[in-house]
């Protein structure tokens, strides 16, 4: 499905605050139709390099293109292409599921036609036809999960960024949520999904791995497991956080 | 521009569907304005008095008549020597005795003064200062009525109550304040909160990373506040006019206009607040004691800032509502024109230019 398009592209990105480094040179690119994971324990850098990739923040020196525009210069052009998703969902809760669409479709200029399409389509394939009208805080998590990142790729975003998307949600959940990243896959969306669930990572295409803001290890899972002789990603990971805390 | 509206319209469904935050926005000015009104008043009614009279005649008749017509005192007692004055005050329920002296009236003729004495229950000062200045203002204005009376041979003029009713003159005094109190909480308060809400909710991160331009989503937020705001303003300015009888000497026009300053102002510091806060409650406890606090102590609404300690003083300078309060009060008492309050509405516009810097400096810093 990966093509040799770059979607992203980041060369010795570099980010700090103060004297503390949160992202040491980092090297890496994701190609258009990648389902790429971005790992890494809590505190290695990740959020903060999610922050520079959807321009919420600058980083202090390095070349950063997402979607073949450049971040300094062309941060306002990559918002129209690019779609988020966090751990908090991100909903509004007093707002009924489709005033939550009609909100997201509308900040992103959706034309009321492709609105009205785009938000049917979505509540028939969620199964959220007696929902319609719900305050979406009164819905279980799991439908709450589906309906953001439904949501965040409404604008059929080049790429779609979700950081920590199955926090707090169980096992089951999380895996029909990854059926939802596969179909969005199929639609030609590039993925890049952060998570410090390993067992997640087995299912991303190509991953990289982050340790006190660096980038340890990337490459497909398999390859990774092979070269680090692991039987799981959790291995590799461990492997990984133990050779760093050996040579610090 | 359309996104901007859909954000707007969003932004009012949120505000409209939340019925506890709807009945606070709107009945908080209506509440407070009742209860300055009619429960924090200054003035006196029905305050229970004791008379010691020791010479029975005419004239004191006629005060005690005239006290008790006014309708603030009501004659509880007559007394009949010195030694029942302290059990009296000790019941507690009287709160003023007023002595006349011997052959009172005989010697108020032959004499032109006769001696009477008033004591209140000072162990509630201001009630008992009170009490005294409207008995002596009373007695003050039957001499001088008596007098009249016998150079021109005129009766008694029921002018008591046009020169004394001071029962307005608290309402004078609270509805600038209140104005200026309601329209800082409710545009800097519930702007505050409602992007502090959105921070917390990870839905501040969304927006930022969507097209909406920043400046569209502070706009977004604070547009909903600027109309609710100053229907509240409105909703004050007349209740004090229609309940309270509080004069439109100036122009309404102008009074309005002063209002949107001052609610653009306060929005510009909830703004600021709202860069300093991250969830609901830090942004609620900033603006308690940034806002609250003093407006009703430091601007000059409840205490005379004349009476203040310089160095208290000087810091009632920096108070926003302060000016707000000045500009209200010429425009609604006095009926003077922006050629009397430029300097107020320049000061508050200076806060809301350097409210805007600050905030926009605070939000590049987090942008960084």
């Amino acid at each position: 499905m990966a093509t040799q398009e770059k979607i992203i592209h980041v060369r010795d990105l570099v980010k700090k605050f103060g004297n503390f480094t949160a992202n040491d040179h980092l090297n890496f690119d994701v190609y258009k139709g990648d389902i790429y994971g971005f790992l890494g324990a809590n505190g290695a850098g990740k959020t903060t390099a999610i922050k520079i990739l959807c321009g919420l923040s600058y980083p202090t020196s390095g070349t950063v293109e997402v979607a073949g525009l450049n971040i300094y210069k062309e941060r306002e052009n990559i918002k129209k292409d690019i779609g988020y998703m966090s751990q908090k969902f991100s909903l509004y809760e007093q707002l009924t599921v489709q005033e939550n669409i009609r909100f997201y479709g509308g900040i992103y200029g959706l034309k009321k036609k492709e609105l009205n399409e785009a938000g049917n389509h979505m509540i028939e394939t969620l199964q959220l036809q007696n929902e319609r009208h719900k305050i979406v805080g009164d819905l279980p998590l799991g439908w709450k999960q589906k309906l953001a990142f439904s949501i965040a790729i409404m604008h059929n975003p080049c790429i779609v960024f979700l950081d920590e998307p199955t926090g707090g949600v169980d096992p089951k959940t999380r895996r029909q949520f990854w059926e939802l990243i596969y179909q969005a896959a199929d639609r030609g969306i590039t993925v890049f999904v952060t998570t410090h669930y390993m067992d997640e990572a087995e299912y991303c295409q190509r991953l990289s791995i982050m340790v006190d803001g660096r980038i340890e290890a990337l490459g497909k899972p398999e390859d990774l497991k092979n070269e680090h002789a692991a039987g799981s990603m959790e291995e590799v990971f461990i492997k990984l956080a133990r050779k760093q805390k050996e040579t610090s | 521009m359309k996104r901007f509206w859909g954000f707007v319209i969003k932004e009012f469904k949120h505000i409209f569907r939340d019925y506890r935050t709807m009945i606070i926005l709107f009945g908080m000015p209506v509440a407070q304005i009742l209860i300055f009104g009619f429960v924090i008043t200054n003035d006196i009614k029905d305050a229970e008095i004791a008379v010691l009279d020791h010479s029975k005649d005419q004239t004191t008749h006629e005060i005690v008549n005239k006290l008790t017509a006014s309708g603030y005192f009501i004659l509880k007692d007559n007394l009949e020597s010195e030694k029942e004055i302290e059990p009296t005050f000790q019941s507690g329920k009287i709160k003023q005795v007023i002595i006349f002296g011997n052959d009172f009236g005989k010697k108020l003729v032959s004499e032109g003064s006769a001696d009477i004495q008033i004591i209140a229950d000072a162990s509630d000062p201001n009630t008992a200062n009170l009490l005294v200045n409207y008995t002596s203002a009373i007695i003050r204005d039957y001499t001088m009525s008596l007098n009249a009376e016998k150079t021109m041979n005129a009766t008694i003029v029921p002018e008591v109550r046009m020169l004394f009713n001071q029962s307005l003159d608290g309402a004078y005094m609270f509805i600038p304040g209140i104005i200026a109190l309601i329209l800082i909480l409710v545009s800097a308060m519930m702007t505050s909160i409602t992007i502090a809400r959105e921070k917390e909710m990870g839905t501040m991160e969304v927006l930022l990373i969507s097209p909406l331009r920043p400046t569209h989503i502070i706009m977004g937020k604070v547009a909903p506040y600027i109309v609710i705001a100053f229907i509240n303003a409105i909703t004050v300015i007349f209740m004090g006019f229609f309940v309270f009888k509080v004069p439109l000497e100036g122009s309404l026009a102008l009074l309005l206009i002063e209002s949107l300053l001052y609610i653009f102002m306060s929005l510009s510091l909830g703004i600021f607040i709202s860069t300093k806060s991250n969830s609901q409650q830090v942004a609620m406890f900033i603006s308690m004691f940034a806002l609250m606090l003093p407006t009703v102590l430091l601007s000059g609404f409840i205490f005379p800032i004349e009476n203040m300690p310089g160095w208290l003083q000087a810091i009632t300078y920096i108070m926003p509502p302060r000016y707000f309060i000045d500009i209200v009060k010429n425009i609604l008492l006095k009926g003077t024109g922006l050629a009397f309050v430029w300097k107020e509405t320049l000061a508050i516009l200076g806060f809301t230019v350097l409210f805007i810097a600050l905030s926009v400096k605070n939000f590049k810093i987090r942008l960084e």
